[in-house]
């Protein structure tokens, strides 16, 4: 242990409690709150840039192990195979990305009202002037910046991935036109944030809403408590009504209101961005799921009132 | 004002009553030493002070209802609830940058100024420092804080002499200004003797002893009796006496000192055995009415 004298020349103590205190705003408060959150699950931008790395590795082995030979064949297949075989690897890329904030998402939710009184840092938190209603939004901000960053990176991978295959189709001396109109990433990243704020803002707002009230309810396992309940209404559902209406109201959730029969030859963007922004929001669900997640946040915040470590 | 008013303040976990009708009064300016033995309601009593816990009864910190208005307050209140709840993934520059960023009253530049005395890195993790220095680091921050109110919870448990002095040194030096107030809770009495200004006994969620230190060193005595004198002295009713060396030391209160001193040496009680005292007292009573 370190044993630096700590003398009395200390600096001169200021003793002017007349100087006006400076005024922190709230959306500053807010601010730092969010960077504080960043701070701490470093995984929030470290998973999705491993997932577009990964990506961005298979295909680049992809296009190198079959130099030409994937793309000529694929220039002879007739326009609308042609379109759904160089469009497939963007969207799995965009998928892996997505899939990776969504799970970092829950992740995150299920622990934030948690570790911070399992390492009882919660008594540091709450000796600052800084309202429970500011840091319980500023942790349910989080899916948002999540998504809102897997969007922007999806589309720099998505790039990336147009300027090597180019560069490979140039090489062979074949014209970039067709790959340039079939990936058209202008026209498709509009339809991959119109899919990430309805259905990764709006329609999953409930499900993060939940795991944050479970995050600051449950003294220890929150993953337990948020799995094994519903788990248990299922079960008990079943075998007392021989009914699945709540498993099939939860898968709905998940899936969203999209989860209709895809046409054939469509892609998986395709499909993402098949339902109407009118359709989106005249969806019933859409708003009970809101309100749902809305009361599911403001419970949180009464519960981190009461809660101290564990 | 007073700076804290509490009266019938109660609180209960279930059948385990914490506070039991606690009547406290804090004035500014003071150094307030609340004592008692592990469990009697010091941390419950904090942390209704700090709007932590809701509560029973009348209670006001600097004019507000602390468990109503906890945001507000933590403007003018700091605490360290113990040595360990700084977050351990934290670096020092970054808790540095929160801090600054959210409190109205924080002065970073003085933050600096007491960590630059330490050796304290400000690239490290909290993670990465030893006990000693996370205090070091907390109480730099709480210091660097231009606030009326400051609570200590056991702020220095578990650390070694060194730092603990250390601890308190700097709190009177550098922060303390006597219009400030401090309240600090400890159960490692002999300490913080020396920084108290006013002193409480808190046992079983009750009130059991108060008095400022001028009171206490006006009121109580401490005399080492000569054997042949005993039995006059004990004719005086002690509150408690105590075998040291095979000397009986008698503990008295109200009694004048001149009369005493024919007894054998007169001093002025550490607060130790005043506490021993009157808790030992309450035990013994308490033991008496159960026979």
């Amino acid at each position: 242990m370190t044993t630096n004298t700590q003398s009395n020349a200390m600096p001169e103590s200021s003793l002017n409690p007349q100087i006006a205190p400076a005024v922190i705003s709230p959306a500053r408060r807010m601010y730092w709150s969010m960077r504080r959150e960043l701070w701490e699950n470093r995984s929030i931008y470290i998973a999705p840039l491993a997932a577009a790395a990964v990506a961005l590795v298979a295909f680049l082995f992809g296009i190198i192990a079959l130099p030409g030979h994937r793309m000529s064949t694929v220039m002879a297949l007739d326009p609308a195979k042609q379109r759904a075989q160089i469009v497939l690897p963007y969207d799995v890329a965009a998928g892996l990305i997505m899939a990776t904030a969504f799970f970092v998402g829950l992740y995150y939710c299920l622990e934030a009202l948690h570790s911070e009184r399992r390492d009882r840092s919660i008594l540091f938190w709450k000796s600052l002037p800084v309202s429970d209603l500011t840091t319980v939004l500023s942790k349910a901000s989080i899916p948002l910046v999540l998504m809102l960053f897997s969007f922007a990176l999806t589309f720099v991978t998505q790039f990336i991935m147009l300027l090597l295959s180019s560069a490979v189709v140039l090489a062979d001396g074949l014209s970039v036109a067709t790959l340039w109109t079939h990936v058209s990433l202008f026209q498709r990243s509009p339809m991959l944030l119109y899919h990430l704020l309805t259905v990764h803002g709006f329609w999953y707002a409930p499900i993060y809403g939940y795991l944050l009230l479970v995050s600051a309810w449950a003294r220890r396992a929150p993953f337990l408590w948020a799995v094994l309940p519903p788990l248990a209404i299922s079960a008990v559902e079943k075998i007392a009504f021989n009914t699945t209406h709540f498993v099939s109201w939860v898968a709905y959730r998940f899936s969203g209101p999209e989860a209709s029969t895809p046409a054939a030859g469509s892609t998986l963007m395709d499909v993402m961005a098949a339902v109407s922004p009118a359709q989106f929001f005249s969806t019933p669900g859409l708003w009970t799921g809101l309100a749902i997640a809305a009361a599911f946040i403001f419970a949180a915040v009464r519960l981190r009132r009461y809660r101290g470590p564990i | 004002m007073a700076c804290i008013e509490a009266s019938g303040l109660r609180k209960s976990f279930g059948a385990t009553v914490a506070l039991d009708g606690v009547n406290l009064r804090v004035e500014e300016g003071r150094i307030f030493g609340l004592l008692g033995p592990n469990g009697a309601g010091k941390t419950t009593a904090l942390n209704a002070i700090l709007g932590l816990t809701p509560y029973q009864g009348e209670l006001r910190v600097l004019g507000r209802d602390p468990w109503a208005e906890r945001d507000q307050l933590m403007r003018d209140v700091c605490f360290i609830a113990d040595v360990a709840v700084l977050p351990r993934w934290i670096r020092v520059s970054q808790v540095l940058d929160y801090v600054a960023g959210v409190h109205p009253r924080f002065d970073r530049a003085k933050a600096e100024g007491f960590l630059a005395q330490t050796t304290i890195r400000r690239a490290s993790k909290v993670r990465q420092l030893s006990k000693g220095m996370v205090a070091q680091l907390h109480l730099a921050l709480v210091m660097a804080i231009d606030a009326r109110l400051l609570v200590l919870d056991e702020p220095t448990l578990g650390l070694d002499i060194i730092y603990r002095k250390q601890f308190y040194d700097s709190l009177l030096n550098d922060y303390f200004d006597r219009q400030r107030t401090i309240v600090v809770a400890t159960h490692q009495v002999e300490e913080i003797q020396h920084v108290l200004t006013d002193v409480m006994f808190i046992n079983r969620g009750r009130i059991v002893f108060e008095s400022s230190m001028e009171q206490l060193e006006s009121r109580y005595a401490e005399v080492m009796v000569h054997p042949e004198h005993v039995a006059a002295a004990r004719a005086l009713r002690p509150i408690h006496e105590r075998q040291l060396f095979g000397r009986s030391i008698l503990l008295f209160d109200h009694v004048d000192r001149r009369q005493l001193a024919g007894f054998g040496d007169v001093r002025m009680p550490s607060i130790a055995d005043l506490f021993v005292a009157v808790i030992g007292n309450q035990a013994g009573q308490r033991q008496g009415a159960a026979k």
